[in-house]
């Protein structure tokens, strides 16, 4: 299995002098299973040039999952180009909106409807099915399979799991460690904090062992108190979930817009220098990197 | 027999919810302009609605589906709905003043468990709290789903059945915080001692339905029951030909939460079990607490006894339950508080 990063930004894309190494667009990794498969997870930017380089070799077969609907997880999706080519063969998952109860269909019907963009969902040449996310789920993508995990974001938010060949890869999507929303001296602080450490420790045990783990670290521990409650976690805190499921290779990715790509050398740097004493390959995910698992 | 009443002109099968259902109560009330109150309209509206709403996969399935339409649009209480919209009008808003008015809202409560037990989500744990629904699906999104059901609007404060809401509200809040604190003292885990206060919260949500769509029988069971001492459960069985604790477990079971809970709904007035599991022992005690204490009022105020394995399981009655826990009347107060009542 093979799997490559098209975007790594959060948030919004940043372009610009500062952000060349680590890259701007916004999230997308391609997945290949090692029979070929494609599975493309989270349509940010970074699907764009993705589907540039695909549209060389179509026709193309697909399924992209979509972690949440946040901006920067959707917005390249309108430019994905073999969309619009008849003959493609995709698939897009993601799950129903809890709040206004819409399918995923219905919000990429939106995502294209007419005060936002040119061509609507419907006109679409590619032959597009829609899958509906639910925890638990196995998806059968060839031979390989995609597990779901519900993640802690301020929209639902799933992570997913790839397995082919012995061999596993996790995507967190968007994700904040779980906090107390009571205080220490309230009377639900216990009952909350034990609801907090069975969830947390689902999640870990979902990731335990797997081969690549691809986390959300869009903050520094400095930054953090600023931002909690935002939906995110900080590069420490991913590290110490890779240490806790006794993961070997932690990619850490969904970049701070403002994050330079000298800020990004010396925390990893740091982190390295850390948990050097530690059996885990730290890295901070780059535009076009490749990972072999 | 059906047909007779429901011709081709009248039947109640409409396409959309709500136009339909409003149409199959004004049938019942031109029916009952034409057809005297008397014991035959009784039988024939007992007839109705257990054709109607409880018999599951028959020819009448449209109209039970329209009727559960219906009572999706039931609105929480107006405190709580002005709360959450001044709450979420703060970006700052402390998370847990949010959970608080949610928690003790029985609606909010209510339709919150639906939507994250919806099967669409296939969440692998069912959901039995609010703590819960917010460490599993977040806060942001307990937020906004609580916004969308405050948009809706309030319950109004009248209803035909002279029913006071605000009784109602607080004999929820009572019995959901005795069955929590019965709970505790039976040292259930903490995560779930949380499903208890829903429960005891909960266990009354049918009453809601019978004082907004069915006013005028449910106002003649209160009559009944205050006026020849009944459980008022016996005379919506015998008024509207099913009880308030069938009514809110059909709501459960239809909105996919969780056993324990539909369960705990269904059962809160059976006294004659052997054994139950320990969250409906609680909600049953915590019921004829909340009755003895007069904390609200939902209509009823028979008690009922203990049956032996509940005082086998407390090792004790009820005087002995309300004595052990003297802190009660000031977690009331803090609810009364909160609710402004």
């Amino acid at each position: 299995m093979k799997a490559k990063f098209w975007g790594t930004r959060g948030s919004l894309p940043a372009p610009g002098p500062d952000t060349v190494k680590y890259g701007g667009n916004t999230t997308c990794i391609e997945v290949r299973t090692d029979d070929g498969d494609l599975v493309i997870l989270d349509a940010g930017t970074g699907i764009r040039p993705l589907g540039l380089e695909l549209a060389r070799s179509m026709p193309v077969s697909c399924s992209i999952f979509i972690s949440h609907t946040h901006w920067d997880h959707i917005h390249g999706l309108p430019f994905f180009v073999p969309l619009f080519v008849p003959g493609n063969e995709i698939t897009i998952y993601g799950a129903t909106d809890p709040v206004s109860m819409k399918t995923i269909k219905e919000i990429f019907a939106e995502q294209m409807e007419y005060r936002h963009f040119p061509v609507r969902s419907t006109e679409l040449k590619s032959n597009i099915q829609y899958g509906n996310l639910k925890e638990g789920q196995t998806i059968e993508i060839g031979s390989a399979k995609l597990k779901t995990i519900v993640m802690n974001h301020t929209v639902l938010t799933f992570g997913s799991k790839i397995e082919h060949n012995g061999k596993s890869l996790f995507f967190s999507g968007d994700h904040e460690p779980f906090f107390n929303i009571y205080p220490a001296d309230d009377k639900y602080y216990d009952d909350y904090e034990k609801l907090i450490q069975e969830k947390h420790k689902g999640i870990i045990d979902f990731i335990k062992g797997v081969d690549a783990l691809i986390l959300d670290s869009q903050y520094t521990d400095e930054e953090y108190p600023l931002k909690k409650g935002w939906g995110h976690s900080t590069f420490d805190r991913c590290v110490d979930m890779a240490k806790e499921a006794q993961v070997k290779n932690v990619y850490l990715t969904h970049h701070e817009m403002t994050r330079t790509d000298k800020e990004m050398d010396q925390i990893l740097e740091s982190l390295r220098e850390k948990n050097k004493d530690e059996d885990l390959n730290i890295f901070i995910a780059f535009e076009g990197q490749t990972i072999e698992i | 027999m059906f047909g007779r009443y429901f011709s081709p002109r009248t039947d109640p099968c409409p396409g959309n919810s709500g136009s339909g259902n409003k149409k199959i109560f004004q049938e019942f009330s031109l029916i009952k302009r034409r057809i005297p109150f008397n014991k035959f309209y009784i039988r024939f509206l007992r007839t109705c609605l257990n054709t109607v709403i409880f018999v599951p996969g028959n020819i009448m399935s449209a109209p039970r589906e329209n009727f559960l339409q219906l009572l999706e649009k039931i609105p929480a209480f107006p405190e709580s709905v002005h709360r959450i919209l001044v709450l979420t009008s703060d970006i700052d808003c402390p998370s847990k003043d949010l959970v608080e008015v949610v928690r003790h809202d029985p609606i909010f409560t209510l339709k919150i468990l639906k939507v994250v037990n919806s099967p669409l989500f296939g969440l692998v744990q069912k959901i039995t709290s609010i703590d819960q629904a917010c460490v599993y699906v977040g806060v942001n999104t307990i937020k906004n789903i609580a916004l969308g059901l405050a948009s809706i609007g309030a319950l109004p404060g009248k209803n035909k059945a002279g029913f006071s809401m605000n009784d109602f509200w607080l004999h929820s809040l009572g019995v959901g915080t005795v069955a929590w604190k019965l709970g505790e003292a039976l040292h259930v885990p903490p995560s779930e001692v949380g499903d208890y206060f829903a429960a005891g919260l909960l266990h009354d949500v049918g009453k809601v339905v019978f004082a907004l769509h069915m006013s005028e029988e449910f106002k003649q069971a209160l009559d009944n029951s205050a006026k020849n001492g009944h459980a008022l459960y016996e005379a919506e069985r015998e008024i509207i030909g099913t009880t308030h604790a069938d009514m809110g477990a059909m709501l459960a079971k239809k909105w996919s939460l969780p056993e324990n809970l539909t369960a705990c709904i269904a059962g809160h007035h059976d006294s004659d079990v052997a054994e139950r599991p320990m969250i409906q022992d609680c909600v049953f005690a915590a019921n004829q607490v909340g009755k003895r204490l007069k904390y609200g009022f939902a209509g009823n105020l028979k008690e009922e006894d203990l049956p032996q394995s509940l005082l086998d399981r407390f090792s004790m009655g009820l005087d002995e339950i309300i004595e052990s826990m003297p802190d009660l009347d000031e977690e009331m107060e803090n609810a009364k508080v909160f609710i402004q009542l």
